[in-house]
């Protein structure tokens, strides 16, 4: 089994996998990083997302051989105290329900962010509408996002 | 956000301590005077207290008090994003006149003989928990009273509470909650304590964020997917392809030699003689089992088994159904959703049994003006809990230990116990915050089968679901068809009507619900079809699809009355009020009505541009009044909804930010499902296995804006996960017959939709 050493939350990290295994089960099973969160294993739903170099990526479709150098961050490193503004606004405005989407919702928007930091609606749409939220949230995630991008 | 004031109790309420339970619940409903709770369920003996190593104080089964001034206020019902972590505390914390600042939450372990109905389902948590919560919060700070009046030597009367803080002020003593809480621990609850007053609540309806808003946001480990324990070995199942096939065998020797994996075998969730009860729904009970140290191998081992399966026969199965004993046949077939369309077509045309009758419906539809007759049709539902279905489990000599989102322990202990080879009493259930339930996690056959596995390699598991087995190991919403039929008089009143229900395996119709009581001449019919395709409570179960159709096919007959759908549906209610039909109906007319009346206003239905697409809708279920107007855009070529305007009756609105975030919620997903949602059967097998074949409501197909108003009241909260959820459906349905010309009557609007 090869050995790969990731950087992660600023942090490198050695570990044993089979090439072919996703980011997402590195981080989970390997890391002990449960934020990054378990949906679909297609990357169609989102709730997987983290960053590579700030980029919003699925990692349950991104083998653990493809990173290489590459920065992950994961909603564990998003920020040093959880006070990110995406993470502050998520937690005035009580966006989440089950909650269970959200880590994703929030990396995707981050990226987003940091690509544009002053979206509007459709644009926000456009980059959000990969994450499923079960719960019906759309409409405080989308103002959250806003929010955030003001702050 | 404000209509009338529909009082019932806003007066202190006085409770006794120290009758048993169930007299208390009986006496409640007799007298309005004492409310009485069982002693040992609000213990407060210094046994129960661990003061020896500074760990909090136990005021009761509900509150514990730490010597710093932190509560953790315990939460009996599993939280699946109802907001039952943050509400529960809330009421707890209002009446011990508690510092909220100092409350923390914890969710209860499945604790039967601390708590009842640790059930998250029917929309009752708050319902059903608000008395016990209230009394054990008034309990709590009676206890914190009588140490003070102890301590200072004065009377209990004397002594004021707020902010965790106990105050006397002739003297001027004062002390917190925490510099009390290890005398208020040896105290004795007197015979009787005062509930207080709804006007004096300053917790209770003012909102506050979710307690656990910022371990969400940070990724804690909060759900069961998260739950790890030393030793713990990954799980996965594979079940039979097909609804009517089941495990063979299979060769495993190949799967145990791959990488990362311990073991694999085939296993059994149940034993011959168990008889289910009505939660312990499973099409798969004979399954492979795979065990590995990580979950990837174990992913990529179940997709290499390659496993024989046979054909089921027709047989019977015993079903305890709440106590009674009943009977089901399940088909040996293979279905199909075409097929499934057939017969219920054939079952709506053949002679179904009654379930209400009032006046003479023939004789009044031979009779009437206009007649107009509408079938409506809805697919079955896959849940799509966006956490897949998982549990832990750990078997030993002591017992069983499993942890993991489930919405109902109670309805499981007894199966697993008997699996096991345990009395019940040696289960131990740990309920973690669960990613979504709607239903689906009811049913937690899951917990079972990580049970048998972790019996069998005397480990401990936790069995992961993909969202493959999620979505083809369901227990879905089930398919119905509806047909009405409506008669007008000369004068466009509606003077008869009729609605036959069918469906597989159960059909959707309750005989006494609105417009039951409101026309002269109702008939209600309802028979089901038998399948061995496993279905259950689905958010609003029934309600879902008669909310959908039957407030669809009413703004088509008020339209035929040339009335508007809102006066058209007032009048009905005030026929229900003034000069009810039959001897009984199953709503509150003038909530009903109020609901209406509340979201004309706030929509501005009467002023809106002539050529507005809007609709409404209104529906009463789980002991909640809902109404929903909703405009239409088109968006990209197809038309979707754009605002929504909700107006709500659920009683005494506990947390309102999370109240309304709930209500969004419900008009989201009703919208999702109304113009998405669909699972198709082909020979048994489920049609689609992930989001690439079931499409889900994305955020650009979600409404601009979600206006939520309640009704303020008085009247003890009543449900509100569900009853948001289906009058949505229909006035979607009616909003884009403005916008399209179309009517709709099938599930999901997207086809009728993308044919236009």
């Amino acid at each position: 089994m090869p050995t790969y050493k990731l950087k992660v939350n600023g942090k490198t990290h050695q570990v044993d996998a089979e090439p072919d295994t996703p980011l997402l089960w590195v981080l989970r099973d390997d890391l002990a990083m449960p934020g990054t969160k378990f949906g679909c294993g297609i990357a169609i739903c989102g709730a997987c997302t983290v960053h590579l170099n700030g980029n919003a990526i699925r990692s349950c479709s991104m083998p653990v051989s493809a990173i290489g150098s590459n920065e992950v961050t994961t909603i564990e490193g998003l920020s040093e105290n959880g006070d990110h503004p995406l993470q502050k606004a998520w937690v005035e405005q009580d966006v989440a329900q089950c909650g269970y989407c959200q880590t994703g919702q929030i990396m995707n928007a981050a990226a987003l962010l940091n690509k544009n930091p002053a979206p509007d609606d459709a644009t926000i749409e456009e980059a959000m509408k990969g994450n499923i939220c079960r719960c019906g949230t759309y409409v405080r995630i989308k103002n959250a996002i806003k929010t955030a991008a003001k702050a | 956000m404000t209509t009338k004031d529909i009082s019932a109790e806003s007066v202190a309420r006085e409770f006794v301590t120290s009758h048993g339970r169930r007299q208390f619940l009986k006496a409640s409903v007799a007298s309005t005077g004492g409310l009485m709770v069982n002693f040992s369920w609000l213990g407060t003996a210094s046994a129960l207290s661990s003061n020896k190593d500074s760990s909090p104080f136990r005021l009761n089964a509900y509150l514990y008090v730490a010597t710093d001034g932190e509560i953790t206020a315990m939460v009996p019902n599993p939280e699946f994003g109802q907001n039952v972590m943050t509400s529960m505390p809330m009421i707890l914390a209002e009446e011990m006149d508690a510092n909220w600042s100092q409350i923390n939450a914890k969710q209860a372990e499945y604790e039967p003989a601390d708590f009842e109905r640790q059930f998250t389902g029917g929309s009752q948590s708050i319902r059903r928990g608000w008395q016990s919560l209230r009394m054990a919060g008034a309990s709590a700070k009676q206890l914190l009273i009588m140490a003070a009046a102890a301590r200072w030597q004065v009377s209990t009367a004397q002594l004021t509470v707020k902010n965790s803080v106990v105050s006397h002020a002739a003297t001027g003593n004062s002390a917190t909650f925490g510099e009390l809480a290890a005398d208020a621990a040896l105290m004795q609850l007197p015979q009787s304590i005062v509930l207080k007053a709804n006007r004096d609540f300053n917790i209770i309806g003012q909102s506050q964020t979710n307690l656990e808003g910022q371990n969400i946001v940070t990724g804690k480990p909060l759900f069961g997917i998260d739950y790890t324990s030393e030793g713990m070995l990954i799980a996965g199942i594979v079940h039979a392809p097909a609804f009517g096939k089941t495990l063979s065998d299979a060769d495993l020797t190949p799967i145990k030699n791959m990488p990362g994996i311990v073991d694999a075998f085939m296993v059994e969730s149940t034993t011959p003689d168990y008889v289910k009860s009505y939660f312990d729904t499973s099409a798969f009970t004979r399954m492979v089992a795979i065990v590995g140290e990580k979950t990837w191998a174990v992913i990529k081992a179940k997709r290499a088994v390659k496993a024989n399966w046979e054909g089921i026969e027709t047989h019977t199965e015993k079903l305890n159904r709440f106590g009674t004993l009943t009977e089901i046949t399940v088909p040996g077939d293979l279905e199909n959703s075409a097929g499934h369309r057939k017969q219920m077509e054939a079952l709506l045309n053949s002679d179904l049994p009654v379930l209400r009758q009032d006046g003479d419906p023939d004789k009044a539809f031979s009779t009437a003006d206009k007649i107009i007759e509408r079938t409506f049709f809805a697919p079955y539902l896959a849940h799509n809990t966006m956490e897949p279905m998982n549990f832990f489990a750990n078997v030993t000599n002591e017992g069983v230990h499993v942890a993991g989102p489930l919405q109902a322990p109670a309805m499981i202990s007894p199966w697993v116990a008997e699996r096991i080879g345990v009395s019940q009493d040696k289960v131990r259930i740990e309920v973690t915050r669960m990613g979504g339930g709607f239903g689906r996690r009811a049913y937690s056959h899951y917990l079972v089968e990580a049970a048998a596995i972790s019996a069998h390699v005397k480990r401990p598991v936790k069995l992961m679901y993909t969202r493959e087995d999620d979505m083809t190991n369901g227990i879905y919403r089930p398919t119905y068809m509806v047909r009405f039929k409506a008669a007008l008089n000369a004068t466009n009143e509606l003077i008869a009507y009729q609605v036959d229900g069918v469906g597989v395996p159960e059909h959707a119709v309750h005989g006494d619900r609105f417009p039951a009581g409101a026309v002269e001449h109702y008939l209600a019919r309802g028979g089901a079809i038998d399948s061995n395709i496993t279905t259950g409570a689905f958010r609003a179960p029934r309600s879902n699809f008669m909310g959908a159709s039957e407030q669809a096919f009413l703004d088509e007959v008020a339209e035929l009355a040339g009335q508007d759908p809102i006066d058209f549906r007032l009048a009905l209610f005030s026929r229900a009020k003034n000069n009810p039909v039959g001897d009984k109906y199953d709503y509150d007319a003038e909530r009903y009505a109020g609901v209406l009346k509340l979201v004309r206003q706030k929509s501005g239905w009467d002023t809106m541009p002539e050529n507005t697409s809007k609709g409404v809708a209104a529906y009463y279920c789980h002991n909640s009044y809902a109404a929903h107007v909703v405009t239409t855009r088109v968006k990209r070529g197809l038309p979707q909804a754009d605002k929504v305007y909700s107006a709500i009756d659920c009683g005494v609105v506990v947390n309102p930010i999370a109240a309304a975030n709930m209500v969004q919620g419900a008009v989201v997903d009703a919208i999702g499902n109304a113009m998405f949602g669909e699972m198709t059967f082909t020979d048994g097998q489920p049609d689609k296995q992930n989001f690439n074949q079931y499409r889900m409501i994305r955020m650009d197909e979600a409404p601009s804006a979600i206006d939520v108003s309640f009704v303020k009241s008085s009247v003890d909260p009543t449900g509100l996960g569900e009853p948001p959820f289906p009058p949505m459906f229909a006035s979607l349905a009616n909003a884009l017959y403005k916008q399209t010309g179309q009517r709709f009557y099938e599930q999901p609007f997207i086809h009728q939709l993308q044919k236009s």
